[in-house]
């Protein structure tokens, strides 16, 4: 069984849903993210979402395109993401970590050799936003090959007749969009989700986590309610870019307080 | 979908692009799923306006009456003599109405969203041409608008920025990246996102999601096809040889699609070099990119390494974007298609030559395909024919060329 679903199904005996916090690899530094990465089981994230930087990230608002432009400058690469997640998997083989990106960083890898290898390093799925159902035979077989989940992502405009095409042959979990719109903007109404999840579960029986506008304890304990994964990005990217002095360099303290932020929202998942 | 190709078809280079919107490998259709239904509903719309010959003589009604087409075809007398070699006309699409090629296609497009339902428009912009004819449609068709532009490009057009505004639109200044065009359709893209339902996004070049490229072409097509009728009345045959700008390429490729399978007409495309390709300053992603995938399709880009979108350099700025429409991808592939590239220096020479020589001030744009006119037209016998294509007018770059020549207006 692969770790996102072993980490699914212990969560269903648990009779909870799941806590994935996001980061973005090297924002700001290099230090700053792999603390982040290495104390977010210990403060409660099942799953993990490691944000890959690209220069024009066009699903997402503000702050997450800082927070990218922050990794970048800082001179992160792809296969230093790799690195990170092969070093955190010296301590912890559990808790699943699944990247976020664009596709053109892992065209210019080699989608074949970035498949290998990210699975050799430990990562578990892939949820790439500019690679949509009809585009994904480029990266499919090398994902099924090497045993990674490739995340589908389900947005408010996927409508019943269209749904089971963009779940066919999905595996891992079911990533929905939960508004129309970038990240870091607005919420869902629980009325809207409380009327699109059973849309996707007439579809699949994945799991399924809530992403987009989910920033507080509360909303993560409704979305991990209603759904199975609560995902907090922008909220967290927040509390970061809060704690950066004048030169965008992280001032004591920051991982600390993102953590505590993580702690909260996993309390809050737990009721 | 699956209708069959007639057998004189087999061998065009027109028939393109695929069901799946490819040209070769290039092409697709790159978005995220929010986008994904909008797209195929898109896609779908055109293929049924395509064939309704209501649309189709609504669309030429409007492009007669109000962009005022055909353009003239100007045989440029005085540039030929001074070059010394083969002859030189211009496609005069700078004569259209908001002063550039870009009206032929936001007429098309403004038409299918109309026939959408679509209430609110929007559009990114690089010199403010694409900007300012979709503001332009918007007014004549009481729709808002919302108009994306870097704020580097607000700032070295501000006549079309005011232009704009003044036609109705909203012109939002996107901050993010170096504030060129290429940000601005980012910015688009998640206006596009977030407002999904009720808006269509008018996209000024060949490139986006399938089915942009192919509909851009098809709506600048008209551009090659009557250069074509003019150029039989003028000489009785077909140029030698036809040259165009490409930022995105749309002005290019409307020229070159009819062009495509006569094989005796040389297509040369000009790209923008900016500093000079060897600086690594310039927009030359054919010359200087490798393939990858941005803003919906799968094309020639401007990237490091590490596949992250390097930014590109150009004195005009509807030249200043680090990819190009796919079906040059393909055609620069395939060889039909040459593409070379002129320098900020050159073009700046060649919209003075222009000026001086015809009485036209041309677009910084054209200025570049100019550039390599004046570079190709001595090397060719004076019984030979090039067909330029003259895409926009050069009213809103006189800051920008009087900065250069060192003059305070």
């Amino acid at each position: 069984m692969s770790r996102i679903a072993a980490r699914f199904a212990a969560l269903k005996k648990e009779g909870r849903g799941a806590l994935i916090p996001f980061l973005e690899a090297w924002d700001p530094d290099e230090a700053t993210s792999k603390a982040l990465l290495r104390g977010m089981p210990g403060a409660g994230a099942d799953l993990i979402e490691i944000g890959m930087p690209f220069t024009d990230p066009m699903a997402d608002g503000p702050i997450i395109q800082a927070a990218a432009r922050r990794g970048l400058l800082a001179g992160v690469k792809v296969r230093f993401i790799l690195d990170m997640v092969r070093e955190f998997r010296l301590d912890d083989q559990a808790t699943p970590i699944v990247l976020m990106g664009y596709l053109n960083p892992i065209l210019s890898y080699g989608p074949q050799k970035f498949c290998e290898d990210a699975a050799r390093a430990g990562v578990d799925g892939l949820i790439i936003v500019d690679l949509p159902t009809e585009e994904a035979d480029l990266l499919l077989p090398h994902t099924a090959a090497n045993g990674i989940d490739f995340i589908r992502l389900v947005a408010p405009t996927t409508d019943d007749t269209r749904m089971p095409h963009v779940l066919n042959g999905s595996s891992g979990f079911v990533y929905y969009v939960s508004i129309t719109g970038i990240t870091g903007t607005r919420s869902a109404s629980s009325a809207d989700l409380a009327a699109a999840i059973p849309r996707i579960r007439r579809v699949t029986d994945l799991p399924i986590a809530i992403g987009f506008g989910v920033r507080t304890p509360a909303q993560a304990a409704e979305a991990s309610r209603v759904a199975d994964a609560a995902v907090v990005a922008s909220a967290l990217i927040d509390t970061l870019a809060g704690n950066l002095d004048a030169d965008g360099k992280a001032k004591p303290g920051t991982v600390e307080k993102v953590l505590a932020q993580v702690k909260a929202l996993a309390d809050g998942v737990r009721g | 979908m699956n209708q069959a190709i007639p057998p004189a078809a087999l061998n065009s280079l027109r028939t393109g692009p695929t069901e799946r919107g490819r040209f070769g490998e290039f092409g697709g259709r790159f978005v995220a799923e929010t986008l994904m239904p909008i797209v195929l509903a898109v896609e779908q719309a055109y293929a049924e306006a395509k064939k309704d010959p209501k649309f189709q003589e609504d669309l030429a009604w409007h492009l007669t009456h109000y962009v005022g087409r055909p353009s003239p075809l100007w045989f440029a007398e005085r540039l030929t003599k001074r070059l010394g070699g083969a002859k030189v006309y211009f496609k005069r699409d700078e004569l259209n109405h908001t002063g550039s090629h870009k009206a032929n296609n936001c007429m098309g497009q403004i038409l299918l969203a109309r026939r959408m339902g679509k209430t609110r428009i929007i559009a990114e912009t690089g010199a403010g041409q694409h900007g300012v004819a979709t503001a332009t449609m918007c007014a004549l068709f009481g729709l808002p608008c919302t108009v994306y532009m870097g704020a580097t490009d607000v700032a070295r057009q501000a006549p079309n920025v005011f232009r704009m505004k003044l036609l109705g639109a909203e012109v939002v200044p996107v901050t993010s990246g170096a504030g060129t065009l290429k940000d601005a359709m980012n910015e688009a893209m998640r206006d596009w996102v977030a407002n999904v339902n009720d808006t269509f996004y008018i996209i000024g070049t060949v490139a986006g999601p399938h089915p942009y490229p192919m509909m851009v072409r098809d709506f600048q097509s008209v551009i090659g096809e009557e250069a074509k009728v003019q150029m039989q009345a003028a000489e009785g045959r077909l140029p030698d040889a036809c040259v165009a700008c490409i930022g995105g390429g749309s002005n290019a490729m409307g020229l070159f699609h009819p062009f495509l399978d006569d094989t005796s007409v040389r297509l040369i495309g000009v790209e923008a070099g900016g500093h000079g390709i060897e600086t690594g300053e310039h927009a030359a992603s054919l010359t200087g990119g490798r393939p990858g995938v941005l803003h919906g399709n799968r094309t020639y880009l401007l990237q490091d390494d590490d596949g992250q979108i390097i930014e590109a350099h150009s004195i005009s700025a509807g030249l200043d974007y680090p990819g190009i429409g796919p079906e040059h991808s393909w055609l620069h592939d395939i060889g039909r298609v040459e593409y070379v590239s002129a320098t900020d220096n050159e073009a700046l020479d060649a919209f003075q030559l222009c000026t001086r020589t015809e009485g036209i001030i041309p677009a910084l744009e054209p200025a570049h395909a100019l550039a390599y006119v004046t570079k190709l037209a001595p090397t060719m016998d004076a019984d030979k024919i090039i067909l330029m294509n003259l895409c926009g007018r050069g009213d809103k770059d006189v800051a920008t060329v009087a900065a250069h020549m060192g003059v305070t207006l």
